[in-house]
């Protein structure tokens, strides 16, 4: 279907799936059980788990496909949300406007970076990156004050021009009327769903550049890529010179992160330098890696974990241990609280962190390898059950 | 006039003259094989026909053309391909994934983006790398993972990676380092067979006499840096000079 | 002139601290071929020694005094620190005033077995990986290693003390026959200046004159030669590992009185660091002291207004913009040996 072969077709329906039915599937606990709090499918976290989950797929075409590990991909993020706010500013609230200038101007940023950046390979690469990216968010923080509002943050104010607002136009980010923070709500039962339509904006965002993904995994070019990264050498003695298609996909990856923060510009209208910081940059690389690199599948599992559990995570606080463990005697209920009290609330960037290193030392592979063994260790047990006298296999 | 010519083409490596008036003519459509001890600068003059190496002095030309300065893919444009001594392949992909690089690269080397379209329907490509696996004896090896193969395995890929390209001139380094003896002598049918049913002239490095003999048309010997003797295999192997230098050295 | 003198002072102290985590960075990278993106976290663990030392020395008993009222009419409560009640008043006091200089002795046993726990639980296991690999599996222990500082201290960064014959400043001018006020410099930046200084020399006299050091050197430069003369590089490695760490650590307990310690220090001064040790070339320890100078003292010029006015926001990227253009330019750093991370 739409030129996939009858995996990547039954995984893109998976996506597909997941994306437009997260209000429901995300909200699986009444409203009123104590489980409640482990909803995802609010607004909010859901547009995060889109827009991050881009932000991770085109990272990963640069890293997971190429092996260029650049910690600088975070600029390009921010380039994407000062576009969509200036077009707010300049032209009106619908995003139309912004988001295709978003992918544009972080297109020939990343031209511009990738093309110095690429002249070095390995650690020195990731240096470039990494001091473009920072050089950027001083920049953004300083001198292009005019541009980017510095610290405060550039917003839309009731002075700027906004040539194009209508007099009965929304006064919020929309597209062609449809307003991005209205959401509509359904009650069953106990439970209630929230339908917003930012964020089913975002899906759609997302299942798109999945499917583009997927179609460059399965191209000539994305096999180029994954040559690169397997052996440079024969690569020039094939007659190819790397770079060009090193510098594609890191564009390619860009556009991708540019329009993953021109779509966080479009949920909140506000762009801030600190987007832009190395540590974001790092925060892409960490979900890439958990979810598995050069997996189609594994950036958007990563983005989304990390993202619900600093969501949820930060949320458990000591009463709620107690409550869970109050079936324990009292000593023993008060011991466990107390191992467990630094890696919640505040602390969850310490599980992160241990996660993350237990994700690098025994998983490589990360989430989906994860996965990948499990259903192995499955299917074996079947195997020794049901198939004990197979011949085995060559 | 041959197809190679190395002219004069002297290197040094601080104290180390590595290679001094180094000529050698490389006749089209011939197997010629470049021999000598260790250290008489084979790799060196190897790394001066592909570009990693700019010679001191000296010119060399292939085809009419300087390759002097090009950059090694600039010089696999030009009809040179490159066997090295480690299979050089692409070890993450499958057997059928390394074979559809070269096919779908054009001689020219130009950049071709083809980021949506499917390999797969890439009809002539994907034809062009059966049919080469199938050449190469690999239809039954398509969708193995490449870096799982034996070694022979592996060369017989790289081999039939660089024909796919159709060169005119594949380089060998020292192609059966490393190799069993059966692997070895499977290497060596593959070559003869190449050098008989297709267009194209081979320059080998070698060690390995055996292999030598078996495939030569013309030998050059190398020692401390400069060609000793250039002559037919027959000659060679009476001529005096070359077993002092190196066949003795063996025996 | 003054001026010139002035910022170049004001860049020593900044690229002291480059110049340590650098050299630091280097010993791991050139002799076990490791990026270590926890190395900040390491100077940020030195300096938190300080303040647990500091910390240590202030722990006090309440004793109630009924002849002093405090402001509610109630008796006074009166804090003595224990070392002062110990060791009398006044040389308890100058032992909680000279803590940080003291921390130099409590740090450098906890430096080392921070970093030979390192080494042998985690970066062992790590040599023949990627270097992608290495970043990312180190960059996880430097978040997990400050999130384990922000738990125990907070997120709040705490001021500690220069011991009070140090701090206030002098005039550094009318030394060298200037205006009196033109070139006023903290006394402690002087010292922290001298102090890495020492330091380095120390570790650089450590590699020259030792056998031990000279195989380090060795092993540095060709690995394999050297373990086939059947030496065992991989244990004077670790003992490195601890020295480079000791050396992270060592720079941070300074600078706490400098810059009052946080839990992300580690990672301000960490992407700095490795953009000195690129300037000055993977590998190379005197391109990564050379360059750790070179760069605070830049930084510093660039922060000057007369610049600032030509060319506004320099001071923000001067650094990156100089890694940028002799990254381009040299490859392999200012003093980069052939063959170091070059595929």
């Amino acid at each position: 279907m739409l030129g996939m072969n009858k995996k990547d077709t039954s995984l893109m329906i998976v996506v597909a799936i997941l994306a437009l039915g997260a209000p429901i599937l995300l909200n699986p606990f009444p409203v009123d059980s104590a489980m409640a709090q482990f909803n995802a499918g609010y607004p909010d976290l859901m547009q995060r788990f889109a827009i991050f989950g881009i932000f991770a797929i085109g990272f990963n075409i640069l890293f997971g496909l190429t092996g260029y590990l650049s910690f600088g991909h975070a600029a390009f993020l921010g380039v994407g949300s000062y576009s969509v706010v200036w077009m707010y500013k300049l032209l009106d609230y619908n995003v139309i406007w912004g988001l295709p200038l978003a992918v544009a101007t972080a297109g020939v940023f990343a031209l511009l970076i990738g093309y110095v950046s690429l002249r070095r390979s390995g650690i020195y690469f990731s240096i470039l990156t990494l001091a473009f990216a920072q050089m950027s968010f001083n920049l953004a923080y300083s001198v292009l004050t005019p541009i980017t509002n510095g610290e405060t943050g550039l917003q839309v104010y009731t002075e700027d021009p906004q040539v194009l607002l209508g007099a009965t136009e929304a006064n919020s980010p929309h597209l062609f009327g449809l307003v991005m923070n209205q959401s509509s709500k359904l009650t069953m039962g106990g439970w209630e769903f929230t339908f917003n339509n930012g964020y089913y904006f975002c899906a759609v965002v997302l299942m798109v550049m999945f499917y583009l993904a997927i179609r460059i995994f399965r191209s000539p070019f994305g096999m180029m890529l994954r040559a690169i990264k397997s052996n440079n050498t024969r690569m020039a003695y094939t007659g190819l010179n790397p770079r060009p298609y090193a510098l594609a996909a890191f564009v390619i990856s860009g556009m991708y992160a540019g329009l993953a923060g021109g779509l966080m510009a479009a949920m909140d209208p506000l762009a801030g330098a600190e987007r832009m910081q190395w540590t974001a940059s790092g925060e892409v690389v960490l979900m890439t890696i958990l979810g598995g690199t050069g997996t189609l599948i594994g950036p958007v599992l990563g983005a989304g974990f990390i993202k619900y559990f600093e969501n949820i995570f930060s949320k458990i606080n000591d009463n709620i241990l107690h409550g869970w463990f109050s079936f324990l005697p009292d000593g023993l209920e008060d011991f466990v609280v107390f191992i467990i009290h630094p890696f919640i609330g505040k602390g969850w960037h310490l599980t992160l962190g241990i996660l993350f290193m237990l994700v690098v030392i025994f998983l490589p592979g990360g989430l989906v390898e994860g996965g990948q063994r499990l259903k192995k260790l499955v299917s074996k047990k079947d195997d020794n059950s049901n198939t004990a006298k197979t011949e085995p296999a060559e | 006039m041959g197809i190679l010519e190395v002219k004069d083409v002297g290197k040094r490596f601080g104290g180390l003259q590595a290679l001094s008036e180094v000529n050698l003519s490389v006749k089209e459509n011939t197997v010629h094989a470049i021999i000598g001890p260790n250290g008489a600068g084979k790799s060196t003059l190897l790394n001066c026909l592909v570009g990693k190496l700019i010679p001191d002095t000296g010119s060399v030309m292939f085809d009419g053309q300087s390759v002097l300065g090009r950059k090694p893919y600039e010089i696999n444009q030009m009809g040179i391909s490159r066997v090295f001594q480690t299979p050089e392949i692409f070890g993450e992909l499958t057997v059928m994934e390394n074979m559809l690089i070269p096919c779908f690269a054009k001689r020219d080397g130009s950049f071709r983006m083809h980021a949506i379209e499917s390999m797969m329907n890439e009809k002539d490509v994907v034809e062009k790398a059966e049919a080469m696996l199938v050449d190469m004896n690999m239809a039954d090896k398509k969708d193995m993972h490449s870096a799982s193969m034996s070694r022979g395995d592996k060369r017989r890929l790289e081999i039939g990676m660089c024909l796919a390209q159709e060169p005119r001139l594949l380089l060998l380094d020292e192609p059966t380092a490393g190799m069993a003896r059966a692997d070895t002598n499977n290497t060596i049918d593959l070559l003869k067979q190449i050098s008989d049913e297709r267009d194209i002239t081979i320059a080998i490095i070698e060690h390995d006499m055996h292999v030598v003999f078996s495939l030569a048309d013309r030998i050059t010997v190398l020692a401390q840096g400069t060609p000793l003797v250039e002559d037919d295999p027959e000659n060679i192997r009476g001529n005096p000079k070359v077993r002092e230098a190196y066949l003795g050295e063996t025996a | 002139m003054d001026a010139i003198i002035l910022q170049i002072l004001n860049g020593l102290d900044k690229g002291s601290a480059y110049a340590l985590i650098a050299l630091g960075l280097t010993l791991i990278f050139g002799t076990l071929g490791v990026v270590n993106f926890a190395h900040g976290a390491l100077f940020m663990i030195g300096a938190f020694c300080a303040v647990t030392l500091s910390k240590i020395l202030t722990i006090s008993f309440e004793t109630i005094d009924p002849t002093q009222k405090d402001f509610l009419g109630n008796p006074l409560v009166v804090k003595t620190p224990y070392v002062e009640a110990w060791f009398g008043p006044e040389f308890g006091a100058s032992l909680i005033d000279w803590a940080v200089p003291l921390s130099i002795l409590f740090s450098i046993p906890i430096m080392i077995a921070i970093g030979f726990i390192m080494e042998r639980g985690l970066i062992k296991h790590f040599y023949k990986r990627e270097h992608a690999d290495q970043i990312l599996v180190t960059f996880g222990l430097a978040i997990v290693l400050q999130e384990v500082v922000k738990y125990f201290f907070g997120a709040n960064p705490i001021p500690t003390g220069a011991p009070d014959a140090l701090t206030g400043a002098f005039d550094f001018g009318t030394l060298l026959g200037f205006d009196p006020n033109t070139v006023i410099y903290p006394y402690w930046r002087l010292v922290y200046f001298f102090f890495a200084a020492a330091v380095i020399g120390g570790v650089f006299a450590f590699l020259q004159f030792t056998t031990f050091g000279m195989v380090v050197r060795a092993g540095m430069a060709d690995r394999e030669t050297v373990g086939l003369l059947g030496i065992n590089i991989d244990r004077r490695f670790t003992i490195m590992f601890g020295i480079a760490a000791a050396v992270a650590g060592l720079a941070g307990v300074m600078y706490a009185p400098i810059n009052s310690p946080n839990y992300h220090m580690g990672m301000d001064f960490l992407v700095l660091s490795f953009v000195v040790v690129v300037v000055g070339g993977m590998g190379s320890l005197p391109g990564a002291v050379a360059a750790g100078f070179l760069l605070g003292v830049l930084e510093s010029f660039a922060s000057m207004n007369e610049v600032k006015s030509i060319l506004p926001g320099i001071d923000q990227i001067i650094i990156y913009l100089v890694a940028i253009i002799i990254l381009l330019t040299r490859p392999r750093g200012l003093m980069g040996r052939k063959g170091v991370m070059e595929e």
